[in-house]
C-alpha cells in the first residue's frame, strides 16, 4: 500500500500521454478521434482537501469514455467539474483548465447555463421531477424557450424512443413519473437529458441504483447513443466499463493512474495498480 | 453458547406490548383535550349567539342599541384588512424564504438572520402595533387606515410564513434541484418551475396558520386606533375601517348583558369566515400536493 502511494507522485498520467501520442501520430484509427473535452493540469480542492490533482485527460467525440476507480478517488467530483455542477458545493476551489471543444469552461464568455445545455447529465439516483412523464422530458426544451406544442410533442417522442422507453410509456405520458419503476425512471431521466439535444452526456454511476435487467438496457442504450452523442460515464462496475466503453481512465486517490483504450486497460495495463484494480485485487 | 436469554425475552414481551398500546391511548387522550376544549368553546359561544345570528346582524352597522347593532361594518372592514395583509405577507415572506434558502451565501450572517426571524415570531403582537403606530400611522401619515393596519398585521405574521416556507423549500430534494440546474435551467427557472410548486403545500400550511392569527388579532388594532363605531365601510385603502376582533372586544366591554351575546354572534361569524378562507387555501394545497 505504501509503495502504491509513493508511486502515485512519480507517474501521474502515463496513459494520457499514450492517447495524445497516438492522436498526433495520425494513424488511421486515431485520426478521426475528435476531442470534446480536454483537461490541462486540472486541480480541485474541497476546502483543504486536494481532491483532484493535475488531471490531464481527453475525451473523444462519439465514444463512450469510462471513468473507474475505488470509492472516494474523485471520479464523481471530476465528472461534475466538467459541467461545473461541482460548484454547487460552496467550498470548492479549482485550478487549471478544462477545455470543451477548445473553449475554457471557466472563461466568462461561456455561462454555466450554456455549458450545461451542451453538456447534459444523468445522475446516480433516478431523479425525475414530480411532474408527468411528458413534462419531465419537455422540461429542458421549455426552459430554453421552446413553446410550440408540435415541436415539444416531437422532441418528447424522439427522446423517449432514443432512451428505449417509448413503448413502455407512450400510453401514459400524462401520468406522474414517480409511478414508474426505478429502471424506467432512470431511462426517463436519460430521455430528459437527450431532449435538450446535448453534445456530451455525463453519466454519474447511472446504473448503480438499478436491477440487472434495467442495467443491461441502459448499457445497450449507451452503445446506441454514442452514434450521435459523446458519453462520459463514471462507474463502479468494472465489467460495465469493459463492456460499454471505448476508453477508460483509472482514478486513484485524486490522480489519474492510467488512461487508455479500454482493451488496453483491461487487457494489458501499463501500471501495476491498474492491473490490480481491474482484476479485483483491491478497490 | 447462547448469549441471549430467550426466557428473558419472553418475559419482557408483554411489557413492551402493553407500553405500545398505552402510548396510543395517551396520544389519543392528548388529542381529545384540545378537541373537547374547542368543541366546548364553540358550543358555548353558539348557544349564546343563536338568538342574535340573523340577517339584521350581518347587515346592520354597529350601534349603541342592542336591537339595531350589527356586524356589517366589521365584516367588510376585516375583509379589506385581509386584502392588504395576506398578499403583502405572502409576497414578502416567500421571497424572503427563497432568498435565505436558495440565494443567500451560506455563512454566519445568513445563519444569524435565520435565527432572528424565528425569534421575531415570538414578539408580542402589541409591539407590532406600536411599530405600526410609529411608522405607518404617524411617520408615513397613513392614519388609522386599512393600509396602515394591514401592513402592521402583515409584518406581524411575516415570521410565521417565512419559517414554514423555509422548511418547505428545504424539504424539496436536492436531487431534483440538481436535475434542473444540470440541464441549463437558470436559478429562477429552477425556483419557479420545480422548487416552488413542490414547496407550495408546506408554504400554504404556514399561510393558513398566519391568516388565522391575523384575522383574530386585536392588540395591534387597539394600538393603531381602529374605531369601534363607524357607520361607513371603507372605499379605499386609506379609509378608516372597523374590524371583527375590535368589534367583539368592544361589545364584551359593554355593561349590558345582551352585548355579550352579540359578541358571541360576532365570534361565530369570524370563525365561519376564517374557515371559508382556510378552505380555499386547503383546496389549493391539495391541488399541489405531490408525492416524492
Amino acid at each position: 500500500m505504501v509503495n502504491i502511494m509513493e508511486a502515485n507522485t512519480i507517474t501521474k498520467n502515463p496513459g494520457t500521454a499514450v492517447l495524445e501520442d497516438r492522436a498526433q501520430a495520425g494513424t488511421q484509427e486515431t485520426a478521426e478521434r475528435i476531442p470534446v473535452f480536454k483537461t490541462n493540469n486540472f486541480n480541485l480542492w474541497y476546502g483543504d482537501n486536494h481532491a483532484l490533482q493535475d488531471i490531464n485527460l481527453r475525451f473523444n467525440q462519439n465514444e463512450v469514455s469510462a471513468i473507474i476507480g475505488p470509492s472516494g478517488c474523485g471520479k464523481s467530483t471530476f465528472v461534475k467539474a466538467l459541467n461545473r455542477m461541482v460548484e454547487l458545493v460552496p467550498i470548492v476551489r479549482t485550478e487549471g483548465e478544462i477545455l470543451y471543444r477548445d473553449q475554457d469552461i471557466f472563461n466568462r464568455k461561456m455561462t454555466v447555463e450554456e455549458l450545461r445545455t451542451k453538456v447534459g447529465m444523468v445522475f446516480q439516483k433516478p431523479n425525475p421531477f414530480p411532474k408527468s412523464i411528458y413534462d419531465n422530458v419537455a422540461y429542458g426544451p421549455r426552459v430554453h424557450g421552446i413553446r410550440k406544442k408540435k415541436v415539444l410533442d416531437e422532441v418528447v417522442e424522439k427522446s423517449l424512443r432514443d432512451a428505449a422507453i417509448w413503448d413502455e410509456v407512450k400510453d401514459r405520458l400524462n401520468e406522474n413519473a414517480y409511478g414508474l419503476s426505478g429502471g424506467q425512471q432512470q431511462r426517463i431521466c436519460i430521455a430528459r437529458a437527450l431532449a435538450t439535444e446535448p453534445d456530451v452526456i455525463l453519466m454519474d454511476e447511472p446504473t448503480s441504483a438499478l436491477d440487472p435487467i434495467s442495467t443491461t438496457k441502459v448499457e445497450d442504450l449507451m452503445h446506441e447513443l454514442k452514434k450521435n452523442y459523446s458519453i462520459i460515464v463514471v462507474t463502479h462496475n468494472m465489467q460495465q466499463a469493459a463492456r460499454v466503453s471505448d476508453t477508460t481512465a483509472f482514478f486513484y486517490q485524486g490522480y489519474v493512474v492510467e488512461h487508455d483504450d479500454t482493451k488496453v486497460i483491461f487487457g494489458n495495463p501499463r501500471d501495476q495498480r491498474t492491473e490490480d484494480y481491474v482484476s479485483g485485487r483491491f478497490g | 453458547m447462547q448469549l441471549i436469554d430467550k426466557n428473558l425475552i419472553a418475559k419482557k414481551r408483554s411489557g413492551r406490548l402493553t407500553l405500545n398500546n398505552a402510548m396510543k391511548w395517551i396520544f389519543f387522550l392528548c388529542t381529545m383535550v384540545g378537541l373537547i376544549v374547542l368543541v366546548t368553546l364553540i358550543v358555548d359561544t353558539l348557544m349564546d349567539a343563536v338568538g342574535y345570528l340573523n340577517m339584521d346582524f350581518l347587515t346592520n352597522f354597529s350601534s349603541s342599541r342592542v336591537e339595531s347593532a350589527g356586524f356589517y361594518g366589521a365584516i367588510i372592514g376585516s375583509l379589506w384588512l385581509m386584502l392588504v395583509t395576506v398578499p403583502v405577507a405572502i409576497f414578502l415572506s416567500v421571497a424572503t424564504a427563497l432568498y435565505l434558502e436558495e440565494y443567500a451565501p451560506k455563512n454566519k450572517v445568513t445563519d444569524f438572520i435565520k435565527i432572528n426571524i424565528s425569534n421575531l415570531a415570538g414578539v408580542p403582537s402589541v409591539v407590532f402595533g406600536l411599530l405600526g403606530l410609529a411608522i405607518f400611522v404617524r411617520a408615513m401619515a397613513m392614519g388609522n387606515s386599512v393600509l396602515a393596519a394591514g401592513l402592521t398585521l402583515a409584518l406581524m405574521i411575516l415570521p410565521v410564513i417565512v419559517v414554514s416556507s423555509q422548511e418547505a423549500i428545504r424539504s424539496v430534494p436536492s436531487t431534483v434541484r440538481e436535475a434542473s440546474i444540470g440541464m441549463g435551467a437558470t436559478k429562477w427557472q429552477t425556483v419557479s418551475r420545480i422548487i416552488l410548486p413542490a414547496a407550495i403545500p408546506g408554504i400554504i400550511t404556514g399561510i393558513i396558520l398566519a391568516i388565522s392569527r391575523a384575522i383574530g388579532e386585536t392588540a395591534p388594532l387597539v394600538v393603531i386606533g381602529v374605531p369601534t363605531t363607524l357607520l361607513v365601510t371603507p372605499d379605499g385603502l386609506l379609509d378608516s375601517f372597523q374590524a371583527m376582533p375590535m368589534q367583539i372586544y368592544a361589545w364584551i366591554k359593554m355593561p349590558q348583558e345582551e352585548f355579550q351575546y352579540l359578541a358571541a354572534a360576532g365570534i361565530i361569524v369570524l370563525l365561519a369566515i376564517l374557515i371559508l378562507m382556510n378552505s380555499v387555501a386547503i383546496f389549493i394545497r391539495n391541488k399541489f400536493s405531490r408525492r416524492y
